[in-house]
């Protein structure tokens, strides 16, 4: 089966995100009232996998192992079966 | 070890850059070293032919994910046994700029319980935000661990080049503090950020020049045979390759960043 996984890697509470402040200051600049603006990655996987299961287990260790640094990032995942 | 046995391995992949101001930095010192693509390596299966490993500074693998974590993951992919056997025998590991993301991407650095599953600290985007390439002082906090600053007394301050957009070193906040302890206690801690007198940069923005967690430039493992630094030593080798040498009458003929390169050599030298 193959399955469609959203995965969002974004900074943990507490840790500065420099590019959100920034970013937050230029749309500030144009105009906007914008108070505060998170950065964060999302990652679209096709992933062959027996079930939804399996598919949730082997995304859990995707971003254990590479995609996210649990120093400084959480992770969510959403997973779809692919149409 | 003689100087003439002891043989380093710079390893390259698509974005490294000083690969060959390193490798030129050891051969001026007598030492053999070569570039090595890192596929090349695991083809030849070579690792423990060398003495010492270093990951050179770059943008390996176009710095997507995160600064270094690419390179790092396929290190312990295909080399996880050798680079293990490598860390074990107590073998040196360098890590410049890029080079020092990787060791902690791949859980090398700190490893204060040996090598973790993952890692345990992390280079973060530099704030203030973006890319910062300028002169930096350093100063050498050191008290003996580090393999690789054996020729430097504690305190001295040194001047070395940073070029990098990912260089804020950061525990996880919640541990922050203790991580902090354990790298004293353990004597991990090597540079911290200062200006030219030594005073510390405590975050102020450029002596201290991407907001690193305790003005902290590099740091070793407990063992003091992995070491990972943001600024390159190899950029700092050379009287000319300073910044002010154009406007001074007498320059040394050497830079500050040899030292790293002859306490290292030394360090082998002695120890095997």
């Amino acid at each position: 089966m193959k399955y469609q996984l959203k995965i969002e890697v974004s900074l943990k509470p507490g840790h500065s995100d420099p590019e959100g402040e920034t970013t937050a200051h230029l749309l500030k600049e144009l105009g906007y009232k914008v108070e505060k603006v998170n950065v964060s990655k999302i990652y679209s996987v096709v992933l062959d996998a027996e079930s939804e299961k399996e598919a949730e287990t082997k995304a859990e260790e995707m971003c254990r192992r590479l995609l996210a640094n649990p120093t400084k990032d959480n992770y969510a995942i959403v997973i779809e079966e692919e149409k | 070890m003689k100087r003439e046995e002891i043989r380093v391995c710079v390893l390259r992949v698509g974005g490294t850059n000083c690969d060959a101001e390193t490798e030129r930095s050891f051969e001026e010192l007598g030492v053999k070293a070569e570039i090595v693509h890192v596929n090349e390596l695991v083809k030849r299966g070579s690792l423990l032919e060398y003495s010492v490993l270093v990951f050179p500074g770059g943008f390996s693998y176009g710095d997507y994910v995160r600064a270094g974590a690419i390179w790092a993951k396929l290190i312990l992919a295909k080399l996880g046994k050798e680079l293990k056997a490598f860390v074990d025998e107590n073998r040196l590991i360098l890590g410049i700029c890029n080079g020092f993301q990787v060791l902690v991407e791949a859980g090398l650095l700190p490893g204060f319980e040996g090598i973790s599953p993952y890692p345990e600290a992390a280079l973060a985007t530099n704030f203030p935000p973006g890319y910062n390439c300028r002169w930096v002082y350093i100063k050498h906090e050191n008290n003996g661990k580090c393999a690789f600053t054996g020729k430097i007394p504690k305190g001295k301050i040194l001047r070395m080049p940073v070029a990098h957009s990912e260089g804020r070193f950061i525990f996880a906040k919640e541990r922050d503090k203790q991580c902090l302890e354990k790298l004293y206690e353990n004597d991990q801690l090597v540079f911290r950020y200062c200006d030219k007198n030594g005073e510390y940069a405590e975050s102020r923005f450029p002596t201290n020049p991407n907001g690193s967690f305790h003005d902290i430039v590099s740091i070793c493992n407990p063992e003091g045979t992995i070491f990972g630094l943001m600024p390159h030593p190899e950029r700092a080798f050379h009287w000319w390759q300073q910044l002010d040498w154009t406007r001074q009458e007498r320059m040394p003929q050497y830079g500050d960043g040899k030292l790293i390169f002859e306490s290292l050599i030394e360090y082998l030298t002695k120890k095997f």
